[in-house]
């Protein structure tokens, strides 16, 4: 109960924060000098693939948790932050097609920083795949794992991808990875408040999703006691 | 603004907030089927423990 609350809280003030930077792109920031309007897409596809990574790497630590301690609590949180995240690639890598087609004049090319991403998107649906055709718990959890670590090295991939590779992908903008100087702070400042928006919404839909994978091994645990009675 | 930046700005929008709204009706479908599940199967045990004879399996799968 107290989950859902906070979940239904996290929930709206994401909302309540959507709404104020939404006010902030479209009435106060004004548009960018060479891309036009279209650079607002940025305050969406650049967040939305940051909590991404983020769940990732928090998805590997609940994994090298079950791994060290059995737990398949850990298991069951490292998957739902698993699912989540990888809905927040898939709308980090269609919104960076729609920006590509307008500005490139193509929907995709297969550069290092995209085909990493696709492939990164691809691992992690194949974790969730895989968990829905293995039965046993904790074959599951122990491959889900591995396949999670493997999964997190791809990610360092994407991530450095632009300072490694010459790409069309536009290089690193952000003051945390420049130092500054290359993305007008008021833009950059509603850029880190819709990360934390989109954030909020992540951790929600998180908590909603792991009050499910409580209630699958409920069942599960039942029917097996059913069974055995 | 730029009309045609602001069509395409319009669909990164429209293709953002669909695939989350997607997600949060499965979350939403999976929830409620997962709910109804795990009532059958109290309930299943519950009557089992008391008494029923009934094979389990048919009934729980």
């Amino acid at each position: 109960m107290l989950r859902e609350r906070t979940a239904v809280g996290l929930a709206i003030a994401a909302g309540a924060l959507l709404v104020y930077n939404l006010y902030q792109m479209f009435m106060v920031l004004p548009d960018e000098a060479l891309q036009g309007a279209i650079y607002r897409i940025l305050f969406f596809h650049v967040p939305a693939g940051i909590v991404g990574m983020i769940g990732y790497f928090v998805a590997l630590t609940f994994s090298l948790l079950y791994l060290s301690s059995g737990n398949l609590r850990w298991d069951s949180l490292s998957a739902s932050i698993v699912e989540v995240s990888l809905v927040f690639s898939l709308v980090n890598i269609v919104t960076g097609s729609i920006w590509a087609r307008n500005q490139w004049g193509i929907w995709w090319t297969w550069d290092y920083r995209l085909t990493s991403a696709l492939v990164c998107i691809l691992i992690f649906a194949g974790y969730l795949m895989m968990r829905r055709a293995i039965e046993e718990p904790i074959q599951r959890a122990r491959l889900s794992s591995a396949l999670c670590i493997f999964g997190c090295v791809d990610v360092v991939i994407v991530w450095k991808s632009i300072e490694w590779f010459r790409n069309n992908h536009p290089g690193p903008v952000l003051s945390i990875r420049t130092g500054g100087g290359t993305m007008d702070p008021a833009m950059e400042r509603i850029l880190w408040l819709n990360f934390l928006a989109i954030l909020l919404i992540g951790i929600s839909l998180v908590l909603v999703r792991t009050r499910q994978e409580t209630m699958a091994r409920e069942i599960d645990s039942l029917r097996r006691f059913a069974n055995a009675v | 603004m730029d009309a045609r930046n602001f069509t395409f700005l319009f669909y990164g929008f429209l293709a953002a907030w669909l695939i989350v709204i997607l997600y949060v009706i499965s979350l939403a479908r999976r929830g409620a089927r997962l709910k109804k599940e795990l009532e059958d199967v109290k309930q299943l045990v519950s009557s089992n423990q008391a008494g029923h004879t009934a094979p389990v399996e048919d009934r729980v799968r």
